[in-house]
């Protein structure tokens, strides 16, 4: 498997009076065929992460400060604006939350779907038209046809995030950028959006980066999982890892306060404090005021992610000095029931 | 569709029906007639004119036999102008104030839609400042100041087009500008707004996503919902510049039918007068009708009861 | 921290914190932050004052004539110039700027009273009697209004108070609109069903509880009527139907100096830049107000 995107150092700020520095110095890499998941509360910077990586950040006031992206010999940050956008929607792609604020209310569903082969390929409207009602069939759209000729409007949450995936796929990208795909759906059809990205990933060999809040459905659906807090990558492993040898205090309390994992009639476990501002600038590690295992050197030191076990990165000094060892929270059985066949 | 429009058609006549009967007799309740300031005329004449247009009558009499006329498509003999129908004067001055009107909607189109749409790609900076001072000036300054301004500067003293008139080609340049200067400003702004909107959204993100280039999201995604506003507006500001150009056609002295209708105002031509104000009407009911249909077509998510 | 170990801030803060940062409050400070707003108000400002209180400083009326002189380009004597009957072209736009403002303002007013009034009602009684009145405001609108305004001033005679009436009768519908709409999205807010449940009376809950929340968008439309109905009292007086003699108002002076354009330039090019100014900065004060007071309505979003 080789390397498909390796990010290095992506500093993106938002200059409002505050300055809010939304991402602080993340670095991770990406295997073509693989997935990656990106978990964090809202403000932790995933999506604006991902987001910087195709430059699409509205600038005023958000601005890509620092950092190199990696893609197949192009750094996605500094190459030309011709460059950035043939690989758009072409060869990395992006879906996004909000399925029904994401489709052009003014325009045919054909027309969005076929909208990336007419960018990017010499392709004949016969051929375009045919390709998009494949498209949607592929997806699980039954009616393809009137579908195509019909407007967003008419259509269901699910069945328009179907729609998004279709137009997303239809280039046969190397990369999905799926930013919290489920978020805005019901449940159930948030299990069948996830069987048909897992299902279009197995078929096409697409790598996908997973962006969610909900550290549950990374579980049976990942490789790997990046876990964010503050703009900052805290840790990063394999998704069994993550789970079953959480090495970094905060995805350790996340784990635990998932309701799913406890018995009926304990009381439920949340995280003291809330995220730090993030106008202001953060000394040491974010996570220090709320974390149990904090002293003062987690404040006063410079914290920085590192390789404490091999592919299992830790940004928490304490776990790095080897100080203390977190045993795995609550009943990995439980987390291993979480884990729907996905 | 059909049946919506049927029932606006419907709905025109018992406005028109008011706006007539209102109109007939506010005219007729007014001190003065046509012929007050007239030559002397002996008294036959008087008399003999009085019986043709009908004055010997009493009011609801005169009332009715202009509207049973008016049903069959007559509006009456001019009271100013003898032997010339209202029809006539109508049909004659009517096509000028629309020539007149549609180039000056041209040029609030082609200035406005420029002006907001590049406002509104990079807001807030010089261009947009630039953009927005000048359609705020044009809401500011009105057709009767800008009309002879234009006109000093480039009749009088550059030379370059005629003071007034209608009869060549440049002479609707200045007329065209100093009365579309108003909605060109106006457009700008709908257009500044619409866009910057539409731009916001998310689906325009998605397009960048897709790789569309600025002039694709523009033309493809961003107009056709940013646009919006201003075919809302195209509506009043066609009647409008149809049915407000009196000043203009004054200051140039263009024989249209604005002109006409003050005139006949001033001259208490009642049926002219009449004629006039039922034409209008209805020319601005049919209007709004044909733009509400434009807008369904152009809005796919409007439904009508 | 103090010795108890609690957080205190700044006497400053603390003051701020206690005045609370109410609708108003926010919206001025977004007011004042709109450079171009402030300016506008600045100059309104300083025109109003002119017009009012200037003549009271001046020596010479708007009447005096001075028929030697005739026509004379701006100078030391006379800052603006004179017009063909040798009367200060300066005094006379002072004196026309009181007539103008005050049709401006008294004009808006009276559609404003109306249509707030109308337009209150009718949003809070809803159902059938909002239906109607609201059908009334259509078919009112669909008249060519301009139209009725010429017909009007033409065979009523051109009296002062006539002019009020015409060009306050069309504005109030505008304002009777939004008053409904705003009233209309207020009822059905829960502070209303709260007020009803106490049993206020009616007319209570309208005039102390919706109209002062309504308040906003009444605001910046009276704002923008201003100009619309100066720019109206003007075109009337630039067809003759306006003002009449001896009182001038600057749509008057706009006539006689278009009128003599060619040889005398600045009797038209000084009322009418003084009336783009008075209208340029209404315009820009309205939108600023606009934007302070519903920022989500705002351009720069």
């Amino acid at each position: 498997m080789s390397t498909l995107l390796r990010v290095e150092n992506l500093r993106t700020y938002f200059h409002t009076r505050a300055g809010i520095g939304a991402v602080d110095d993340v670095s991770f890499s990406i295997n073509s065929g693989e997935t990656l998941g990106i978990v964090g509360e809202s403000g932790s910077g995933k999506s604006v992460a991902c987001l910087s990586l195709l430059r699409l950040i509205p600038s005023p006031p958000g601005r890509i400060e620092s950092g190199r992206a990696d893609f197949c010999g192009i750094d996605l940050l500094q190459c030309r604006d011709r460059e950035l956008r043939a690989i758009r929607g072409n060869r990395i792609a992006m879906i996004f939350q909000d399925p029904m604020t994401s489709l052009n209310p003014y325009m045919r569903i054909g027309d969005q779907v076929m909208e990336p082969l007419n960018i990017h390929k010499r392709i004949s409207s016969k051929d375009a038209w045919q390709r998009g009602v494949t498209a949607l069939r592929e997806v699980g759209i039954q009616d393809a046809e009137r579908a195509m000729r019909s407007y967003p409007h008419e259509f269901s949450g699910g069945m328009r995030q179907r729609v998004m995936i279709a137009a997303a796929l239809i280039t046969r990208p190397a990369l999905l950028i799926a930013d919290e795909p489920t978020t805005a759906l019901d449940v159930t059809v948030q299990a069948q959006i996830l069987e048909l990205i897992r299902k279009m990933q197995r078929d096409l060999g697409t790598a996908v980066i997973f962006i969610t809040h909900d550290i549950g459905i990374v579980s049976g659906f990942c490789d790997r999982v990046l876990v964010m807090y503050a703009g900052r990558i805290v840790e990063s492993a394999t998704t069994s890892r993550i789970f079953y040898e959480p090495k970094h205090p905060y995805n350790q309390a996340l784990q635990k306060s998932i309701p799913a994992l406890h018995e009926k009639g304990e009381t439920l476990h949340t995280i003291p404090g809330s995220p730090p501002d993030l106008s202001k600038p953060i000394s040491g590690c974010p996570f220090a005021p709320r974390c149990e295992f904090a002293q003062e050197k987690c404040v006063t030191s410079t914290i920085a992610l590192k390789e404490i076990a091999d592919g299992h990165f830790s940004a928490c000094l304490r776990i790095q000095l080897k100080e203390i060892d977190l045993t795995p929270g609550h009943l990995p059985e439980k987390a291993l029931a979480r884990k729907v066949n996905y | 569709m059909l049946r919506f429009i049927a029932r606006r058609l419907m709905q025109m006549v018992p406005v028109l029906f008011v706006i007539a009967t209102l109109t007939f007799f506010m005219i007729h309740l007014a001190p003065g007639g046509p012929f007050d300031t007239e030559r002397n005329t002996t008294p036959e004449i008087q008399k003999s004119l009085d019986r043709y247009y009908g004055f010997n009558l009493p009011v609801y009499q005169q009332y009715f036999r202009w509207l049973g006329n008016a049903l069959h498509g007559d509006l009456g003999p001019s009271f100013r102008y003898a032997n010339r129908t209202v029809n006539e004067l109508i049909a004659e001055s009517f096509p000028i104030s629309a020539e007149l009107a549609f180039w000056a909607l041209l040029i609030a189109l082609a200035l406005g839609l420029t002006a907001g749409v590049v406002a509104s790609l990079r807001p807030n900076s010089a261009t947009d400042y630039v953009a927005s001072s000048f359609a705020m000036v044009g809401i500011s300054i009105p057709n009767f100041v800008l009309g002879p301004l234009l006109v000093l500067i480039f009749a009088l003293k550059l030379n370059w087009l005629h003071v007034s008139g209608w009869e060549y080609p440049t002479d609707r340049i200045l007329p065209a500008v100093t009365l579309g200067a108003l909605y060109a400003a106006y457009i700008a702004r709908l257009t500044r707004g619409g866009m910057l909107e539409i731009l916001s959204q998310d689906f325009i993100r998605t397009a960048r996503a897709k790789g569309a280039s600025n002039s694709r999201v523009i033309l493809k995604h961003a107009l056709r919902g940013g646009l919006v506003p201003v075919v809302n507006y195209l509506g009043p500001a066609a009647a409008a510049l149809v049915t407000g150009s009196f000043a203009v056609e004054t200051i140039f002295q263009i024989p249209g039918l604005g002109r006409n209708f003050v005139n006949a105002a001033f001259n208490r031509d009642y049926t002219m007068v009449l004629g006039a104000v039922l034409f209008y009407a209805s020319f601005i009911i049919v209007f709004n009708l044909i733009v509400d249909v434009v807008l369904v077509w152009m809005d796919p998510k409007q439904k009508f009861e | 921290m103090n010795a108890a170990g609690q957080t205190i801030g700044t006497d400053e803060a603390l003051e701020e914190a206690e005045r609370g940062t109410s609708l108003w409050r926010a919206a001025w400070q977004r007011l004042e932050k709109n450079k171009m707003a402030l300016i506008s108000a600045i100059i309104l400002i300083l025109i109003a004052f002119a017009s009012f209180i200037g003549p009271f400083f001046l020596t010479q009326s708007y009447e005096t004539q001075n028929l030697h002189l005739g026509a004379v380009s701006p100078g030391a004597r006379h800052w603006l110039g004179t017009d063909t009957l040798g009367r200060d072209l300066f005094v006379r736009i002072l004196y026309g700027g009181r007539v103008s403002m005050s049709v401006g303002f008294c004009a808006t007013a009276v559609a404003l009273i109306i249509g707030v009034f109308y337009g209150a009602i009718s949003g809070f009684l809803g159902g059938k009697v909002d239906m109607l009145l609201m059908r009334i405001v259509d078919i009112i609108f669909a008249l060519p209004f301009t139209v009725f305004v010429i017909l009007l001033m033409v065979f009523f005679g051109r009296k002062f108070v006539l002019l009020f009436v015409a060009i306050g009768a069309v504005q109030w519908l505008t304002m009777a609109r939004i008053v409904r709409g705003q009233v209309l999205s207020l009822r059905r807010q829960e502070f209303i069903e709260a007020a009803e449940a106490l049993g206020l009376s009616k007319p209570r809950i309208i005039f102390r509880h919706m109209i002062p929340n309504a308040l906003g968008p009444i605001i910046v439309y009276a704002t923008l009527t201003v100009p619309a109905v100066m720019l109206l009292e003007a075109f009337l007086s630039f067809l003759g139907l306006g003002v009449q003699p001896p009182m001038s108002s600057w749509g008057v002076l706009i006539k006689e100096g278009a009128e003599v354009m060619e040889e005398f330039p600045w009797l038209l090019i000084f009322p009418g830049l003084v009336l783009a100014i008075t209208l340029f900065s209404l315009n820009f004060l309205g939108d600023g107000l606009r934007d302070s007071l519903d920022p989500r309505a705002s351009k720069d979003s």
